[in-house]
């Protein structure tokens, strides 16, 4: 005599059973799949590359996750299923290092930081001291990611002591917010002015006060294909994966 | 003490099945009750001259003023009628007290908090109630509550006062007391008070005048004493007890009933189904067979009586069951019991007939 | 006894993450992480915020709920579903929305920003916005349904004594469905505490000035997971300061 709660709890049981069955690295069909995870401002970079690779090699399947670099670090100590790691700074990739959590990392690009206004300059912005001028409606990168956090190196390289009116969690939803207009200007990434040319301007920063970002990879240690993803981070290094990168206008590493 | 005219209400709306038509007028200082069976329309009239329905024809004038006309599309809102209104099951709003609930209406109107509890301290008092101002609607009995409910509505001192089935909601004892009493806090109130019920005795104590209506039509209207004397349908014949039977015509005035009995009617009959309707007064209980004038007559046998002060009702079986009211003294010379067989008389004239 | 154990699945899936949460919690070093400005900050801005939302939110959802559920007015069933539409909607979405409608090259908020120079966004009206925005609905459909379920013979006879609409709404129907009202605006109220989406899209992250609780719990996730657990232990314990003696009392009668 079934009692119904005591099948449904078995059924349910079951259930929860099978989902680590489901997420091995190889498919039915014979597919070989690797998840990147990859910094938020290397979101189009991977795409792209992703793509390339996957058109070079048919039988391939490449899946992303893009976030903050730090949110990323934290999946992967937690035991997210991640083959590859993207950082926008080194500090996240040394923490991963530290523990073991993935194997030698190599840089495969280099960024520098813009200032971007909406298309047309409506504001006038010129320079980073305008940053520190109430009367302009600017955004920064929240400190906690790297974008934000470079900002500030930048800003204290310059003797700026900006007043943004907000925050934005992440660059992405900074550059939104600038190309709609709600904000005079912003500090996103070069690459980030390039993307979303039609909308935006950008405003060069001067060496002297720019902050080169350098954006590690590295296979993870608990991967499910190691050679897949070492082929993935190989193509990247090379001079077809490189020509992408340069085309979205990454430098070099 | 009638005055003149207050209420002029011809009305015209449907709802649903029911059409109402009917022309209701109430004079300053009279009660007129609204009888009639469930679904006649009386609650629909009183809606509609509150105003918490709109008529579909016809005109309301209240005190010469026009509350409600269709053809002119004038409606004044209800809030603004003057009218007031206790409900069946009082509606005391039933987080306030007593007191608040009968100072609403003064307080809704603009009067200041102190000047209104004054007010409703009094009338409170006028209708024997001082002493539950302080209580919460459900902590007062069924008699209180709707004497607190009539409060209410007389403390804004409307010229229209309404009340739909006010005893209805009460059990057999307390009705009978709060029927009284309303009687007397009726006649000290000025203005013009238009009652629906269902009960023809709160129709009989309460009313000065009665209009029946069936069907959303007026029946009949008039007098209480007069419209129970001669109800001129079957429903007023059966609501004030009159005994009703059912025949067929068989001669110009002679009904035979199922049970194969006849009966003589002194005026030409209505039509070839008909049902007779006799007074228990003028039912006559007799020893032997009576000789003499009346043409009806039969033995029957007693199933019931029921003694009401000094009139017994004598419930009878037989060929012709009716039941009689005759006098204590005559129910002890008869030696009636129940069960015991007895001759009983009724004239033709005392017998009236509808058509069926 | 089936129902015991379903029930208590229930209370046991809702219960573990917060004993998660409170073995996580750095109790040791929670005082001085409490008193860092940016926890007092975040506090009072959550809090003042909405508290502001669930007054506004009364001010207009109770009428509102009035019509939809007294009025005969043609076209009651489209402002109902229009009502839902924020429960509905992912709360970014409905961010994105009202800076289409109200940020700076907004609909109605470009007019009124060119006309007087006030802006919603990045300020605390802002957060006030958004926050009403995915609370009202809450609010609205609680009382509607609490004044469809009340006697409306009652404002019959309110009516017949010489009140106007005002007066019975204030003195009759209110108070009959003061359960209601106390349910929906506490709904409305934890609603607004928690929310994120919308704020961040709409409102910004700033420091003492939009950074609401989540928004900060958010970020710290990012840098600093001790503070993160910190501020969540902070916000769970307003929540069941304000939600637990509100038990029975006025929930039923």
């Amino acid at each position: 005599m079934t009692n119904p709660v005591r099948l449904l709890a078995s059924v349910l049981v079951l259930a929860v059973l099978a989902v680590p069955l489901a997420g091995c690295g190889r498919d039915d069909d014979g597919v070989r799949a690797i998840t990147v995870f990859g910094a938020a401002s290397l979101t189009d970079a991977l795409t792209e590359l992703g793509h390339a690779f996957e058109a070079a090699n048919p039988d391939v399947r490449i899946e992303f996750s893009f976030a903050g670099s730090s949110s990323l670090r934290e999946q992967i100590l937690a035991g997210a299923p991640a083959d590859v790691f993207a950082s926008a700074n080194e500090e996240n990739m040394d923490l991963l290092v530290e523990v073991g959590a993935v194997r030698t990392p190599v840089d495969i690009a280099s960024n520098r930081l813009a200032i971007v206004v909406p298309d047309g300059n409506p504001a006038g912005v010129r320079s980073l001291d305008d940053f520190a001028d109430s009367s302009y409606l600017v955004g920064l990168c929240a400190v906690e990611v790297p974008c934000g956090d470079f900002a500030r190196q930048a800003f204290a390289r310059a003797g700026v002591e900006p007043a943004p009116d907000t925050e934005e969690p992440d660059v992405r939803s900074l550059l939104t917010k600038v190309a709609a207009g709600d904000l005079d200007a912003g500090i996103v990434y070069e690459t980030d002015v390039r993307t979303a040319d039609a909308t935006v301007d950008g405003i060069e920063i001067p060496a002297a006060e720019n902050v080169v970002v350098t954006y590690p990879i590295a296979v993870v240690t608990g991967s499910g294909d190691v050679t897949l993803a070492e082929e993935f981070v190989a193509f990247i290094l090379s001079p077809e994966g490189f020509g992408i990168l340069r085309r979205l206008g990454f430098g070099s590493p | 003490m009638v005055g003149s005219l207050m209420l002029a209400a011809d009305l015209d709306v449907t709802i649903g099945p029911l059409h109402l038509d009917a022309a209701l007028r109430v004079d300053d200082g009279e009660v007129v009750a609204l009888l009639g069976p469930n679904g006649a329309g009386k609650t629909t009239a009183l809606r509609t001259i509150a105003g918490l329905l709109a008529l579909d024809g016809g005109c309301i004038v209240l005190d010469g003023r026009v509350l409600d006309e269709p053809s002119s599309r004038t409606f004044v809102p209800t809030a603004q009628r003057h009218v007031g209104f206790v409900f069946q099951d009082h509606l005391l709003f039933p987080r306030m007290t007593a007191l608040d609930n009968v100072a609403f209406g003064l307080r809704a109107q603009g009067t200041g908090r102190a000047e209104s509890a004054t007010a409703a301290h009094a009338w409170l008092e006028r209708l024997g109630l001082a002493a539950v101002a302080g209580t919460k609607p459900d902590a007062l009995s069924g008699g209180q509550a709707q004497r607190v409910a009539l409060a209410r509505a007389l403390a804004t001192e409307p010229r229209l006062l309404l009340l739909d089935e006010p005893l209805a909601a009460l059990d057999a004892s307390t009705r009978v007391q709060v029927r009284t009493e309303l009687r007397r806090h009726l006649a000290t109130f000025g203005g013009a008070r238009l009652l629906v019920t269902h009960d023809p005795v709160d129709a009989l104590v309460l009313a000065d005048r009665l209009v029946i209506i069936e069907d959303g039509r007026i029946a009949q209207q008039g007098l209480p004493a007069h419209v129970t004397a001669h109800p001129a349908s079957r429903y007023v014949a059966e609501l004030v007890g009159i005994n009703l039977l059912h025949g067929d015509a068989s001669g110009e005035r002679t009904v035979r009933l199922a049970s194969g009995a006849e009966l003589t009617v002194a005026d030409p009959l209505p039509g070839a189904t008909v049902a007779v309707a006799i007074r228990p007064q003028a039912l006559a209980l007799h020893r032997h067979r009576p000789d003499g004038s009346p043409r009806n007559a039969w033995e029957g046998v007693v199933s019931d009586i029921e003694a009401d002060r000094d009139r017994v009702r004598v419930t009878l079986s037989g060929p012709v069951p009716v039941t009689a009211e005759v006098t204590a003294a005559a129910v002890a010379d008869l030696e009636l019991v129940p069960g015991a067989a007895v001759w009983v008389s009724v004239k033709a004239v005392d017998l009236t007939t509808y058509l069926d | 006894m089936p129902l015991l154990v379903a029930a208590a699945t229930g209370v046991a899936f809702l219960l573990v993450p917060f004993l998660a949460l409170a073995q996580r919690a750095p109790w040791s070093d929670l005082p001085s992480l409490l008193r860092d400005p940016i926890v007092s900050d975040a506090l009072r801005l959550s809090v003042v915020s909405a508290t502001l939302a669930t007054l506004v939110a009364c001010a207009v959802g109770i009428p509102l709920a009035w019509v939809l559920a007294r009025s005969d007015l043609p076209g009651r069933s489209v402002v109902r579903a229009m009502v839902t539409l924020p429960m509905v909607l992912p709360p970014v979405v409905g961010g994105a929305a009202l800076l289409f409608a109200f940020g700076r090259r907004g609909l109605v908020g470009g007019p009124l920003y060119d006309g007087t120079g006030f802006l919603l966004p990045f300020s605390i009206w802002g957060v006030v916005a958004a926050n009403t925005f995915v609370a009202l609905p809450f609010l609205v459909l609680t009382v509607e349904s609490g004044l469809r379920a009340a006697d409306p013979r009652f404002e019959d006879a309110a009516a017949t004594l010489g009140a106007s609409r005002w007066t019975i709404l204030r003195r009759v129907t209110l108070p009959n469905v003061m359960p209601s009202l106390v349910a929906g605006a506490v709904l409305c109220w934890a609603r607004a505490l928690g929310e994120f989406g919308a704020t961040v899209t709409f409102a910004g992250n700033l420091q003492g000035r939009t950074q609401t609780m989540p928004l900060a719990v958010f970020l710290a996730l990012e840098s600093d997971r001790e503070a993160a657990i910190a501020l969540s232990l902070v916000l769970i314990a307003v929540s069941l300061v304000v939600l637990v003696p509100l038990r029975d009392r006025w929930w039923g009668r």
